[in-house]
């Protein structure tokens, strides 16, 4: 189900062309005839990985549909600094409607197709506020009633429209606008929060995956798989916030590496219900490797001896490779 | 109907935004100095030479070879190189295997018989070159194809130095020499063999050339005087394989041989021995393996080879069939004697101690002047104190190997052209090196170096067969593949991908990128998630 890795080529596994591959077997982002589904002047912040994220998702399932495709956007970042109204980046037809609708507003284009005899396919997308919190309800029905839409989640683990709010995406420790680094616990508190996709595999979907903006081949692969398949499908894929979680601008990429490579963000895939396939850690590092680049973590590391909490996030990254089975050669 | 105002616009193109105004920095694309092409001596253009073999286009490969090396068939047998040393996917995994392929596309050029490229037209000029070593040959290669009339002129009865009487067979064989000679000869080089010219100044007038190249090496081995029965028993090593090659009366080495040095010299003595037979074959080093000077690998392959090595150890006196060595002592200040002494079976004495320059021709050449080590003194184009007249290779200060020497003859050829238009020749100023710090190997797939084949040890012992073999079509590929492309775009479509703006502008194959500044946010993704190194961010001016 996952891409196919070309070996011994000095780079043609993980960048993202390669002027030795054969063009199909390079990215779509390497053609110059992709969509562009988000193009230039956007005002999403210096090395936003939500529009990096929202290109290379679109412009595979654009490639995927023949171009036949409809997407339906939540509130969020990715809809306020795409769509100052009159003006769009969008390069594809695109609908918003409310923050925490767009499951239920996808359903709708959805039927509209079907009625209208197209065989236009509907993303319906957004951030992790809308998806994991106020749009759950519509998105659990759209699962359930099993509706003909790939749902999308860019998960930079906030509401960061609104100026980095807690989501119930955010992870233990971390410093949000309404989990500030004071009081006996600092930052976002142990045992609260909910991982979607596991809630998107217990609604048995045809299928289930997880990604970041860090592997594009991956990423690729699975919008590439859901598009051929009809019925809800769900993904999940990983877009660090350089302003929320306070890394430079040009580290967008390394820390969802990072995050996929220390354990914290499983990558996996599920088809009914089940994790059919995980993509390995291929240089495991340490969740500190990670928590020491973003300023959101800074008061883990300002004491004279290590935060007691590191371990714990170091235990939950343990717990994801043994469950997920992230590194294969290690036995559990 | 009166709709609401919002809805009566017609959506227009976030591209009116131009949000590169937002920018402080910006990404500047660059190339780098690999540090391979850093450490060639003979300054190969190895990282480029790489990129063209791995699309396959190996004409065009050796072709850029070339254009700094006539002989890659040679080098890439017995240059040490240095750029594998250097090479910065040594410290990711293992070196790429640059000698292999730079000696498959030699050996390829000599089996499809390709032609060096076609020579400049004619200048008239006439230049005199004295040697026909690695240095000579290649100063007559370039000189030949600047378009210059070009006399090689060598004492030996044969074209190609310590290529053909020094190194051994087993190392680089003759028809690989002759070959490559034979491509520069045919470029319209005069080759004169076995004419030793003493009178230099002479030869020139005689001759009526424009410039004069001198490249006779360094043959006259160094001697030590040591207590022996029969001085007979004392050979010197360069002597010796110059012998062997020549393939007169073979030498009578005895069945156990003694070689004393630690240089390369010696172990190739060392291992010419066994493959003649002898049942032993010692190297006494003064010093340890730390300090010896020959290159790992022969070291390592002589010792496969059953040569043994007596560290720390000088030869003190010949008696009848055995050999007395003293023990030494390292200290700060070096090995001391510690009178201690052994007695070792040997039957021949081989010395390789060094070899110094025979300055004769050159002592009476007005101008010409010599450093107190025995070499002769040249200016930074390599021209000695006599106008017109170049030195290069072992004669000259520097370290003595054939790729040091191929340099030589590659920069003096330049400067000769230069001298000869009356013009001065300045090389282009280097770029910036391209660290490993610089690069992001996250990209790079795991791939282990490809291993040459070897020959059986059995025909390593008795014969004079090549040790290596080649690499073939497939492995060269893939090993030079492996090639980071240190500092240089290779086109793999990083930065074009990563912009969260798409402001980065694919221009097509070959050529490379531009950045849209119109949209550009200074970001810097594209300059972090390069593979290569090849992009830098300055600062905007404010
Ligand atoms: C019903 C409603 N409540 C609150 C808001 C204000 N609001 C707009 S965007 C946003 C945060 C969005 O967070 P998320 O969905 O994670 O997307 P992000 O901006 O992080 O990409 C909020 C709270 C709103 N637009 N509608
Ligand atoms: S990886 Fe390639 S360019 Fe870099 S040092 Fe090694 S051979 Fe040279
Ligand atoms: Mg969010």
């Amino acid at each position: 189900m996952s891409d196919q890795r070309i070996r011994f080529y000095q780079t043609g596994t993980f960048t993202v062309g390669n002027r030795l591959l054969d063009p199909s077997d390079r990215a779509v982002q390497a053609s110059t005839a992709r969509a562009n589904a988000l193009t230039s002047g956007h005002r999403a912040c210096q090395g936003c990985g939500e529009a990096l994220g929202a290109r290379y998702v679109l412009d595979a399932a654009m490639r995927a549909t023949g171009n036949q495709l409809i997407a339906v956007n939540a509130t969020g970042c990715l809809e306020v600094f795409t769509t100052p109204s009159p003006e769009t980046a969008w390069q594809l037809p695109w609908l918003h409607s409310l923050f925490g609708n767009a499951a239920a507003v996808a359903t709708g284009v959805a039927a509209a197709m079907r009625v209208k005899g197209k065989p236009v396919r509907v993303i319906a997308q957004g951030g992790d506020g809308g998806t994991t919190d106020i749009g759950f309800g519509c998105l659990s029905g759209m699962f359930e009633r099993n509706d003909d839409v790939l749902y999308v989640c860019y998960d930079n683990e906030g509401y960061m429209n609104t100026g980095v709010q807690r989501s119930s995406a955010t992870p233990p420790t971390a410093r949000t606008a309404t989990t500030p680094a004071m009081g006996p616990e600092r930052g976002n508190v142990f045992g609260t929060g909910k991982s979607l996709p596991l809630l998107a595999m217990a609604h048995n979907l045809p299928y289930v995956a997880t990604a970041t903006v860090a592997d594009l081949h991956d990423l690729e692969a699975k919008v590439t798989c859901a598009m051929g398949i009809h019925g809800a499908r769900y993904l999940h894929v990983l877009v660090p916030c350089p302003l929320g979680w306070g890394h430079p601008t040009d580290e967008t990429i390394r820390m969802a590496r990072l995050a996929a490579e220390c354990g914290l963000f499983p990558v996996f895939e599920a088809v009914d219900g089940e994790v059919v396939s995980s993509t390995p850690i291929r240089r495991r590092v340490p969740v500190e490797a990670y928590l020491r680049g973003q300023k959101r973590f800074a008061h883990l590391f300002d004491g004279p001896t290590p935060d007691p909490r590191i371990a714990r996030l170091q235990a939950l990254a343990d717990q994801n490779i043994r469950r997920f089975r992230l590194q294969p050669e290690v036995t559990p | 109907m009166k709709l609401p105002f919002a809805i009566t616009l017609d959506p227009g193109s976030s591209r009116h935004n131009h949000t590169g105004a937002w920018r402080t920095q910006r990404p500047v694309y660059v190339d780098r100095l690999p540090p391979c092409n850093a450490t060639c001596p003979a300054g190969e253009n190895i990282q480029h030479w790489l990129f063209l073999a791995e699309s396959g286009d190996y004409r065009a490969a050796w072709e850029a070879i070339l254009a700094d090396n006539p002989l890659p068939a040679v080098m890439g047998r017995a240059c040490y190189h240095t750029c594998e040393t250097a090479c910065n996917r040594a410290k990711v995994d293992e070196a790429v295997g640059i000698h292999a392929i730079e000696r498959f596309l030699g050996d390829l050029a000599i089996e499809h018989k390709w032609p060096a490229p076609p020579c400049a037209p004619a200048t008239g000029k006439k230049v005199l070159v004295i040697g026909a070593g690695p240095s000579g040959l290649a100063a007559a290669y370039h000189l030949a194809r600047l378009g210059h009339a070009v006399t090689i002129r060598d004492a030996m009865p044969r074209a190609g130095g310590m290529m053909r009487y020094g190194i051994p067979r087993y190392r680089l064989p003759r028809e690989i020499v002759d070959a490559e000679i034979q491509r520069i000869v045919d470029l319209g080089v005069t080759l004169e063999l076995g004419v030793r010219v003493d009178d230099l100044p002479g030869a020139i007038a005689a001759g009526g050339f424009d410039a004069c190249f001198a490249a006779v090496g360094a043959h006259l081995a160094k001697r030590i005087d040591l207590p022996a029965p029969d001085a007979t028993r004392i050979l010197d090593a360069i002597g010796l394989l110059r012998e062997i090659e020549q393939g007169g009366v073979a030498p009578l080495l005895g069945r156990r041989v003694v070689v004393y040095g630690g240089g390369n010299t010696a172990l190739d003595v060392a291992r010419t021995a066994r493959r003649m037979g002898a049942a032993d074959a010692v190297i006494v080093y003064r010093r340890t393996q730390a300090e010896m000077p020959a290159h790992e690998d022969e070291l390592r392959e002589a010792l496969e080879e059953g040569v043994q090595v007596r560290w720390l150890s000088t030869v003190a006196s010949l008696g009848d069939g055995d050999i007395t060595i003293e023990k030494m002592r390292m200290t700060l200040a070096g090995p001391v004697p510690t009178g201690e002494f052994e007695t070792i079976a040997g039957d021949t004495l081989v010395l390789a101690l060094g070899q110094a320059v025979d300055l004769a021709p050159l002592r009476a050449v007005p101008g010409v002047a010599f450093t107190r080590d025995g070499s002769v003194e040249v200016d930074g184009a390599l021209m000695t104190g006599h106008p017109g007249l170049f030195c290069g290779g072992d004669m000259v200060p520097a370290e003595r190997t054939i790729t040091v020497a191929v340099g030589h003859g590659k920069k003096a050829a330049r400067h000769i052209d230069a001298y000869l238009r009356g013009t001065t020749y300045a090389p282009a100023p280097k770029h910036a090196p391209a660290t490993l710090e610089r690069l992001n190997p996250w990209y790079y797939s795991d791939a282990e170096r490809t291993v040459q084949p070897q020959l059986e040890m059995a025909r390593r012992q008795g014969t004079f067969e090549e040790v290596h073999g080649g690499l073939d079509t497939s492995t060269a590929l893939f090993e030079a593949r492996r090639c980071l492309s240190c500092g240089n775009c290779f086109e793999c479509d990083n930065c074009f991908g990563v912009c969260p703006d798409n402001a980065v502008i694919k221009l097509g194959p070959g050529l490379g990128f531009r950045i849209d500044l119109d949209f550009c946010k200074g970001c810097g993704l594209c300059a972090k998630e390069c593979p290569c190194g090849a992009i830098d961010m300055i600062a905007e001016q404010t």
